[in-house]
């Protein structure tokens, strides 16, 4: 095989890798600051991408247009999710916050089978195939367009948490707990913005991803095991690695599916993973917990 | 022996033990074929449970992978009958030992290199994710298309090949919950049923203690694994039919450790407890729907979901525990 035609599949595997980051990016910022790991975050991104199937086929609504709207709504739900349900779980074992998390996602997954039925649904955007030609390059208009959305929600999360007062405290219950009690952060608030704050990430995530993959009601489990392969892969809690984990797998998943087959790629992905845990268990970018 | 394991249990506890157990003995007379095939379900959950249990319940470390045990233990046996004309009970010595060794795969990899917690979850889901694919690809147990055991009409139960009535599994299965749970039990009041609870509260201060962590923690991994194992052998038997998207999917993995977490992690009874609980619940959800009419793909699911929030919101640390205290069998020294 000509080596442009690697090259293309790599650029189509980072592009659709910075998606990934970004919904593993939400993921991260759960774990870093609430410390529990939202076993219902894939059936999240569902919900998302439910959302902007209805948005386009009934007004014609462009993904792209609709990703900050739609971020806004898993905003509310992982607010009033933190806040009703898991903040009285934050100090219960590990096997207490799955189960809880477990239920929810399955009430997510059969409330969207029962709305939704079960055949996988996409949009046909004006540009969907369209594309652009840099030197040997030619690029997916689609996937240009998602990993460049990818980039710009994940630097603006970036730019909250560095700049923002909000951000600042949300950075302070996550190193010390009991010191953001002490000087009187409302703890509880900032953690449910905190989970609203990762579910708008796996909402715009799943918003662009539409451009690019069809979504049934079982998707969401795969994507909660990709997002996990990644945030492990790049460093739980770790900002920086989630994005760079996303792109290690598009990039590993994309030459698996030219190499070997497509239905073994995820394979290399929980490959990389296992590895990754074996060698670095902190995941790259991360710090090595106690 | 018989005497250290009836210790500190009162008098009330054995009777009631004893009742159940013989319920359960004669359940397959009075139950018609329905309900057999429920009982089967249950049986098999409180088994795989009460495995899953020693890893967590009783060395504190979470596996969300366990059907890649019962996926080992079921295509081995399978493999073995379909290609050699291999019968269960001797497939077992092949199947048993080779889901031990992907346990001790797991348990050294984690542990030699200090991966605890979530990770160690994760590990455990990525295994049995990567089995799952390869199982697909795999062309001598059919890959993707499905490994099928042949079936015929049997006149009689042949015990020795598992052919046979559902009446047979079901009794297979209550003898293999029965002795795990006498198992477990002995195994909880035995020198490393200690080490595992110390493991299990506070690692560090066991290793301070002088206990060889990961020495135990290993046992538990393997003695769970082989365990779950047997269950899928049986399950391939009983089904007849195997599917690496079925019997490897991260799904099966999280319906086996549903049951001891609702019934109460840690707890001998929990794992039946929450086997009954929520198998029974499934099929009386099923029948309301069918009752009501209600014919939409998912709204079962939903109810169960939304009652599985309900339980373990109300009942942090499972039924069982709850339970005891309100029959008044909490055991002496808990």
């Amino acid at each position: 095989m000509p080596l442009d035609i690697y090259l293309n599949v790599a650029v189509a595997g980072v592009l659709t890798g910075l998606v990934y980051g970004l919904m593993a990016l939400g993921l991260s910022v759960i774990f870093g600051v609430v410390r529990v790991v939202n076993f219902a975050h894939g059936e999240m991104m569902t919900i998302a991408m439910y959302i902007a199937v209805t948005l386009f086929s009934a007004f014609h609504l462009d993904p792209l247009v609709m990703m900050v709207p739609i971020a806004a709504v898993l905003f509310a739900f992982g607010y009033v999710l933190q806040k009703g349900f898991i903040n009285p779980f934050i100090t219960r074992p590990e096997h207490s916050q799955f189960l809880l998390l477990v239920a929810v996602a399955i009430v997510i997954v059969n409330v969207l089978l029962i709305v939704y039925g079960p055949d996988a649904q996409n949009v046909q955007t004006s540009y969907a195939y369209d594309s652009f030609q840099i030197g040997p390059l030619i690029v997916d208009a689609t996937k240009a367009y998602a990993g460049l959305a990818a980039i710009v929600v994940a630097a603006a999360l970036f730019a909250f948490f560095q700049y923002s007062t909000v951000g600042t405290a949300i950075r302070a219950c996550a190193d010390n707990y009991t010191g953001a009690l002490v000087v009187g952060l409302d703890v509880k608030h900032l953690y449910a913005l905190t989970f609203g704050l990762g579910a708008a990430c796996v909402g715009a995530a799943g918003t662009i991803l539409l451009l690019i993959f069809d979504v049934t009601p079982a998707a969401g489990p795969a994507y909660t095991l990709l997002a996990f392969v990644i945030v492990i892969t790049g460093g739980l809690g770790s900002m920086p690695g989630a994005l760079i984990g996303g792109v290690m797998i598009g990039l590993t998943e994309a030459m698996a599916g030219l190499l070997f087959t497509p239905s073994a790629k995820s394979m290399f992905s929980f490959g990389i993973l296992v590895l990754v845990l074996l060698f670095r268990p902190q995941g790259i970018m991360g710090k090595r917990a106690a | 022996m018989i005497a250290r394991l009836t210790d500190g249990v009162s008098r009330r506890a054995l009777v009631l033990l004893g009742l159940a157990l013989a319920a359960a003995l004669v359940a397959p007379l009075f139950a018609g074929d329905y309900l057999l095939t429920v009982l089967i379900l249950i049986f098999y959950f409180a088994y795989v449970g009460q495995a899953w249990n020693i890893m967590m319940g009783f060395a504190g470390q979470l596996s969300l992978g366990h059907a890649l045990y019962v996926g080992l233990g079921a295509y081995t046996a399978a493999a073995l009958y379909v290609h050699f004309g291999v019968g269960p009970w001797i497939g077992l010595l092949v199947a048993v030992p080779l889901a031990a060794l992907a346990g001790a795969f797991i348990g050294f990899l984690a542990f030699r290199f200090r991966v605890g917690g979530v990770y160690f979850a994760i590990l455990t889901i990525a295994v049995a994710e990567f089995a799952r694919v390869g199982f697909d690809h795999l062309s001598w147990t059919a890959g993707s298309s499905g490994l099928f055991l042949p079936v015929k009409q049997y006149a009689h139960n042949d015990l020795w090949l598992l052919r046979g009535s559902p009446a047979m599994f079901y009794y297979v299965l209550l003898t293999a919950t029965v002795l795990a749970f006498i198992g477990c039990r002995a195994l909880l009041k035995s020198r490393i049923g200690y080490f595992w609870l110390a493991i299990r509260e506070d690692e560090q201060a066991a290793r301070a203690a002088g206990i060889d962590t990961f020495r135990y923690k290993m046992a538990a991994v393997v003695i769970s694994a082989a365990m779950t194992s047997f269950a899928g052998v049986i399950y391939a038997f009983y089904y007849n039919n195997l599917f690496p998207e079925q019997v490897f999917h991260i799904s099966r993995s999280i319906e086996i450790i549903l049951g001891p977490i609702v019934g109460g992690v840690g707890t001998l009874f929990g794992p039946i407890l929450g086997a009954f609980i929520l198998t029974g619940l499934a099929e009386t959800l099923t029948g309301a729907m069918a009752m009501l009419g209600i014919d939409l793909p998912g709204a079962k699911q939903v109810f169960y979901g939304i009652c599985l929030l309900l339980v373990i919101m109300a009942l942090p640390d499972g039924v069982w525990p709850w339970l005891a205290r309100r029959i008044g069998l909490k055991e002496r020294g808990e």
